[in-house]
């Protein structure tokens, strides 16, 4: 049909940089929300420091890194449910993003994310000259 | 040294416990499940350590205000009671709805006796740490050992 458009895909291998990581990596809650004009993402990353966080936005994928440094060394728990480490978290994000305005705050353990859209490339018609 | 029976010691106990955690998590998954969904999901997870004077209790709550923290401690049960409002809004998309929203009450049993007046809690960057003075009697002592005539 007519609404097929010529791209050039990216290559995945390419694109993505193999990470090596040391210690286990946690995966945070989120709520994605997607309003009129951003996209919003809430991550709980609780114990993360501020300084710490380390927010990518890259060809379409998010990724999401906080280092949450260790609060208990050489402690034996009487119970122990859960760790603490670093919150790793990536996303393909679907909608083209304003990736220059991309703002994020850290507050209370929860990371926003707001990643405005870009602005719709609106449809044109283009006459054919006799 | 005596082997004490400490409740939070003993494996079996800790075995279950886990496991009661790890099942409320499936109510969501339980058609008609509503009303327990929203009470166990979310449940804060703890760690609990001891000092040589004190017990020590941390849960993550990301999102919490002070405000929205309740602690309390009757006898050996320290209850912490966690508010997680409910913001949604209308007419936005949601693509993840991952965090958890409404109210959860996570009751420990503690081994040993604690100062109640004194037990101090601090919330930062959504981990929440109460650090609980042992009672008198629970404390270690040294005791001294004189020379008989």
């Amino acid at each position: 049909m007519a609404n097929e458009t010529i791209t050039k895909t990216p290559a995945e291998q390419t694109v993505t940089a193999e990470e090596t990581r040391s210690g286990l990596f946690y995966r945070p809650n989120v709520d994605i929300l997607e309003k009129a004009d951003e996209l919003l993402v809430l991550a709980d990353v609780p114990g993360a420091s501020r300084e710490g966080i380390d927010i990518h936005f890259e060809d379409g994928q998010l990724t999401i890194h906080a280092k949450a440094p260790r609060r208990h060394e050489n402690v034996e728990f009487l119970v122990h449910e859960y760790g603490v480490g670093d919150y790793y978290r990536t996303f393909r994000v679907a909608e083209t993003i304003d990736a220059a305005n991309i703002t994020a705050e850290y507050a209370d353990g929860v990371l926003t994310l707001h990643l405005p859209k870009a602005p719709a490339v609106k449809p044109r018609k283009i006459p054919v000259k006799a | 040294m005596p082997v004490r029976y400490w409740p939070m010691q003993n494996p079996i106990a800790q075995l279950r416990r886990e496991v009661d955690r790890l099942l409320s998590g499936f109510a969501d998954a339980v058609p008609g499940g509503g009303v327990l969904a929203g009470v166990l999901r979310g449940q804060p997870a703890v760690n609990v350590w001891e000092t040589a004077d004190a017990l020590h209790v941390e849960t993550e709550m990301a999102g919490v205000k002070t405000d929205q923290v309740d602690i309390s401690v009757v006898g050996d049960q320290l209850t912490i009671k966690i508010e997680r409002p409910d913001v949604s809004q209308e007419g936005v998309t949601y693509h993840r709805r991952e965090r958890p929203v409404g109210t959860f009450t996570r009751v420990i049993t503690l081994p040993t006796e604690v100062d109640a007046d004194r037990v101090e809690a601090s919330l930062c960057d959504g981990v929440l740490r109460i650090d609980l003075p042992k009672a008198e009697a629970a404390r270690p002592r040294k005791i001294p050992v004189h020379v008989g005539k």
